[in-house]
């Protein structure tokens, strides 16, 4: 069993269709994906949103969504894995980030997507700016995102 | 040793990376960050709430009692908003 995994930070847009199909091309061992899409919303509250920044670091990034990925494996029998999150100018109602798992039965792949994005929101080095008719502000951290996360270390 | 900044710590800064020499009594990650904050107001404006800001060595998230010895590039960065 070889857990195939694709970990990318780009500027471009995905196709989730595409990078499913991609994810179990050739492969008769997998029984489940799950597709997990963050989505740039137009408002926050009544404020509307035209669009987000997305910073990152570079190096960084790509390493502990690695570190993530690596967690998620040695946790759950996964069979492939695909990371995309994307950086740069992101406008209301484009893709953020995706996350895909796939194993034989559903649980893993259900529980892995969930504890794989509660961890990109907490620890993965992505910075967001949100633009909005007041200018453009820096997104706060939410403690339910820390809650989320630390759900995971409880037994 | 690289330090590098990000997102608002990066703005306050009003630089994205800079190499620093700081003295040998400088030793934890906390250390550091009491020291740039005495280099001048874009620096105390930045790091003016220490608790909030969060670090990494060498690509890895460290906490702020963690010694910088033998650090090749370390960076600051407020709490994260990915996903």
């Amino acid at each position: 069993m070889t857990a195939n995994v694709t970990i990318r930070i780009q500027e471009a847009d995905f196709d989730v269709g595409r990078e499913i199909a991609a994810l179990s091309k050739g492969r008769t061992d997998i029984g489940a994906v799950v597709s997990f899409s963050g989505i740039c919303r137009g408002s926050e509250g009544r404020q509307s949103i035209a669009a987000l920044t997305l910073e990152h670091y570079p190096g960084m990034a790509e390493a502990e969504i690695a570190r993530h990925a690596e967690a998620a494996m040695s946790r759950w029998p996964l069979l492939a894995l695909t990371i995309v999150h994307r950086v740069g100018r992101i406008a209301a109602g484009e893709n953020i980030v995706l996350v895909l798992t796939a194993s034989s039965h559903r649980q893993a792949a259900f529980e892995a997507a969930e504890f794989l994005m509660d961890y990109l929101k907490t620890n993965a080095p992505f910075w967001k700016r949100e633009e909005s008719a007041d200018g453009t502000s820096w997104v706060e951290a939410r403690h339910h995102d820390d809650d989320a996360a630390a759900r995971w270390t409880k037994s | 040793m690289k330090v590098k900044y990000f997102a608002w710590v990066r703005e306050r800064v009003g630089k994205s990376e800079e190499t620093v020499e700081p003295p040998a009594s400088v030793r934890t990650v906390d250390d550091l960050i009491e020291w740039l904050a005495r280099r001048g107001e874009t620096y105390a404006h930045a790091f003016e709430t220490p608790k909030v800001i969060r670090a990494a060595i060498d690509h890895a998230h460290v906490k702020p009692d963690t010694m910088i010895a033998g650090a090749r590039e370390i960076a600051f960065f407020p709490p994260m908003t990915g996903g």
